[in-house]
């Protein structure tokens, strides 16, 4: 019924969908049930075969450790899996993610957790000095791609996916989110129509810090991907949502780009708009074009990107997604309709829909949002 | 007796007069460069051994009552001996000589472009309207650096840390391709110039040199440097937008150029800096040039000489091995590598070479683009991709396969007149293309003809927005190298393994 490696022989995937956000600028923690509400409110958003939450600040105790969270379709698929870990990682603790069965969910993986962390004298030594993200990027894109039956869902430190094909509500009660704290959530509500009943396939796509959910379909999708091929990023999702995180993660990690330019990337301004700019601008946006113009998202798409520091929200270049956020206190929301906003925060102190191209960027522990557009055009 | 009497060829072609229709106006036989028409005392009189099909008298024959017909009388069919096999042998039994002819190969291979059907958007990704939002077609030439360089100013804002390396911004990415004075008329080179200009694209010199009155168009013009280094200097070099750097042709990989002494007039012998009647050969390698490392040394010279404020192109024909070598290139320095394939055109060149040698340019390009990403230095280099771009369908096509902009030579031609009679050697064009001789010359305005080369690339450009926007898209980045939107029809799995495409319905 699941399925753990993409079995369908499509190219790619494609899906409409829901998508909501919730963070909070001070970090304080709340459990899942607001982001279950919201999302549940964009039912209809999803047709039952995807829905998945990500969310940051659950594993405190184990915050230095990388969290594996990867799920397995067989026991020798985990043994194998397993002896890999072992022999390049520390496991400062292990054990199966706590699920609860619902007449709703009853088919799934098995899903395991470990929180780890490289060895310094793990075998690849010999051959090259990576860091250890570089080493856990790569440790995700060969467990996903060599072994049989095992995937891993979410790579990054003190954070987690909770994901499974189902609708997010029902997603949300199998892993009992409202038993789960954490300062930044996200939430995905999917629609696939070639890909259907994968449990790989449902979002947020994370990538160490990076969680990505996405409504859209990325009509660049074929240049995106071998873009990123030529530095050896492996694309074994085939989704949309894999490209947006591997774009992300070369522009910002890799390339240290500012992730405010990083964003200008993915939706990057006209020409028209550029040619205006000042000397400085303009050449810096020109560039950017020059450079990056195979890493451009052409075609809608929605996007929620959590990371260690924040949260960005934001649309293809002629928002051709919908995209809503609402600011309330240290609070903000973004979903793909007020509704799921007003559900969980019924008055919020403002609420706007922000322009194409445009992010809405929160930080945390600083003042408040900062982001182009939106709020300071009001 | 007519020369046609004493050779086994007839004529190709019959140029038809109806005597009723005729008012005797001389018109036929001032148009005709080939000398066909003559006036036999009350009525035009055809010598139709010298008719080549280029359509300019019945274009301007102001009653339409000339017909140019083939030739009705038949060779027996055979499809192992044809009848252009039966005389070459004839024509060559007679003269001795190499045969040779203009434009590109006359064969019947199979086009590519023509077995591959693009993609559009249904449902699950919108259509957007190139009417109402706005379509990029923009295209810069050059090396780009892997990655941005950004520090933050005082302000925290982002700047950029290091320049950027010499672009050619294109408007819309066509370029037109080389073609020198000398194998095209001065008039046929002007046109282009203001086309260029006009429309913010480029031309190209070709290795024939700049003449004096194309300078002013020096930010519309690439200068190129062949083996034959007619007409190069340092102010050359440093006229136009960038230098190419010629190593071969797609009709004719492999040898180099004739221009013959009589079209080496005043202006050509200025321009090319020969002695006035000399023959201008072009070696069929640069004699500097012996190997990769030796081309090296010439990109760097070209750079010294224009300060690196250029980019350098190399342009080299579609052969088989062309994806190891256009790496090469790109090691050795290039910023723009041109790929020229098979079917593309020339002035002269001999048929052996020019129907047997090379490779279809959308495999070339195909490969190309693979093996540079592979080696990860696709970024290094730009790819003009040429050898036949015959409509907008095909550069969308060729953009798809991986290049960054395509160059037209042929259909520049057509648009000046040419009807691709392929007797460009002959140096007798009656629609002043590919002649020197003043008379014919003359007759191609600048002017008029810049504006329809203007008005064919405008076409071909919102065409080209038609398709990005049927496919979702709204920058031409987003189409180059998508071979996603590529499906192939009626070709074989080697084929589509070449072009890195599926086949349709899959």
């Amino acid at each position: 019924m699941f399925r753990i490696k993409n079995k369908f022989n499509a190219e790619r995937d494609i899906s409409g969908c829901g998508l909501c956000g919730i963070i909070n600028a001070k970090k304080i923690k709340t459990n899942g049930s607001d982001i279950k509400k919201s999302i549940s409110v964009e039912h209809d958003r999803g047709n039952g075969l995807g829905g998945g939450f990500a969310v940051y600040g659950n594993y405190p105790d184990y915050a230095e450790l990388y969290a594996f969270h990867i799920m397995y379709d067989n026991l020798s698929a985990k043994a194998d899996v397993e002896e890999y870990i072992k022999n390049n990682f520390i496991i400062e603790k292990e054990e199966p993610i706590p699920t609860f069965r619902t007449s709703k969910i009853y088919d799934h993986p098995y899903l395991h957790r470990y929180f780890i962390k490289p060895k310094s004298d793990r075998p690849d030594k010999l051959f090259h000095e990576l860091g250890d993200d570089d080493f856990v990027v790569n440790s995700v894109m060969l467990i996903n791609q060599n072994y049989d039956g095992a995937y891993v869902f979410s790579s990054g430190k003190n954070m987690g996916a909770f994901k499974g094909v189902g609708y997010p509500e029902d997603i949300a009660d199998f892993y009992k989110l409202e038993e789960i704290e954490g300062y930044m959530w996200t939430a995905h509500n999917r629609f696939p129509t070639n890909t259907p009943g994968w449990w790989g396939g449902a979002h947020p796509f994370t990538l160490l810090d990076w969680s990505i959910v996405h409504n859209g379909e990325i009509s660049s999708y074929g240049i995106n991907k071998r873009y990123l091929e030529m530095y050896k990023y492996n694309l074994a999702l085939k989704t949309d949502t894999e490209v947006i995180t591997y774009i992300l993660d070369l522009l910002i990690r890799k390339h240290k780009l500012p992730i405010s330019l990083a964003l200008t990337v993915l939706a990057s301004p006209f020409y028209q708009k550029i040619d205006k700019m000042d000397g400085e601008k303009r050449e810096l946006f020109t560039a950017l074009r020059q450079i990056y113009g195979s890493a451009l998202l052409n075609g809608p798409f929605a996007i929620v990107f959590g990371h260690s520091n924040g949260m960005v929200a934001m649309n293809d270049r002629i928002k051709l997604r919908p995209l809503v956020a609402a600011a309330m206190g240290d609070f903000t929301y973004v979903a793909s309709e007020e509704a799921a906003i007003r559900a969980v925060c019924p008055s919020p102190d403002i609420v706007w829909s922000p322009k194409a191209g445009e992010p809405v960027i929160v930080e945390f522990e600083e003042k408040n949002i900062h982001q182009k557009g939106g709020l300071l055009g009001l | 007796m007519t020369k046609s009497s004493f050779s086994n060829i007839q004529s190709e072609y019959l140029a038809l007069i109806d005597h009723n229709k005729c008012v005797r106006c001389k018109r036929c036989i001032q148009n005709c460069g080939w000398g066909t028409y003559s006036f036999g005392g009350d009525k035009i009189l055809a010598d139709h051994s010298k008719c080549v099909a280029c359509g300019r008298c019945y274009t301007y024959c102001p009653e339409g009552a000339i017909s140019i017909v083939k030739n009705p009388t038949v060779l027996r069919e055979n499809a192992n001996w044809k009848e252009g096999l039966i005389k070459n042998i004839w024509r060559q039994s007679e003269t001795g000589g190499i045969v040779i002819s203009g434009m590109g190969t006359t064969f019947k291979y199979k086009k590519y472009f023509d077995h591959i059907l693009l993609d559009a958007c249904q449902v699950t990704n919108p259509s957007i309207d190139p009417l109402r939002e706005p379509m990029e077609l923009r295209t810069y030439l050059g090396k780009k650096p892997s990655r941005l360089d950004v520090g933050l100013d005082e302000n925290g804002e982002p700047v950029l840390k290091s320049k950027m390396p010499p672009q050619i911004e294109l408007q819309t990415p066509f370029v037109f391709g080389a073609m020198s004075y000398g194998s095209i008329s001065l008039n046929a080179q002007k046109a282009m110039a203001l086309a260029a200009r006009a429309l913010g694209i480029v031309m190209n010199t070709g290795e024939g040199g700049l003449h004096d009155d194309l300078v002013p168009f020096g930010k519309n013009i690439i200068v190129q440097v062949a083996s034959g280094r007619f007409g190069v200097h340092r102010d050359y070099l440093n006229s136009g937008v960038a230098v190419e750097i010629k190593i071969g042709q797609g009709a004719k990989p492999g040898i180099g150029g004739h221009l013959p002494g009589e079209k080496i007039g005043a202006d050509i012998s200025k321009t090319r800096m020969i002695p006035v009647g000399t023959d201008a050969i072009s070696p069929a390698p640069h004699h500097d040039i012996y190997s990769i490392e030796d081309l090296r040394q010439l990109i760097y010279a070209v750079k010294e000489a224009t300060d690196y404020e250029k980019p350098v192109s190399v342009k080299v024909a579609a052969v088989h091995n062309i994806a190891a070598i256009v790496s090469g290139i790109v090691r050795a320095g290039a910023d723009i590598v041109y790929i020229d394939g098979y079917t593309g055109g020339t002035g002269a060149a001999p048929n052996i070479i020019k129907d047997h040698v090379g490779i279809p340019i959308e495999l070339a390009l195909a490969q190309v683009d693979e093996r540079l990403r592979d080696e990860g230095i696709r970024n290094e280099a730009s790819i003009i991709a040429a050898g036949s771009i015959r409509s907008s369908a095909d550069a969308v096509k060729a953009i798809a396969l991986g290049a960054d902009a395509v160059a037209i030579g042929t259909a520049a031609l057509v648009v000046m007149g040419c009807h691709v009679c392929g007797k460009c050697n002959t140096g007798n064009c009656s629609w002043g293309i590919t002649t020197q001789r003043p008379e014919l010359v003359r007759r191609l305005d600048p002017e008029v003809y810049g504006e329809r080369l203007y008005n064919l690339i405008s076409a071909w450009s919102h065409e080209i927005q038609e398709v990005l926007g049927a496919m979702g898209v709204n920058s031409i980045e987003s189409l180059r190298g998508s071979r996603e939107r590529l499906r192939g029809v009626e070709l074989t799995d080697a084929e589509l393994k070449a072009l890195g495409i599926k086949h349709a319905g899959l």
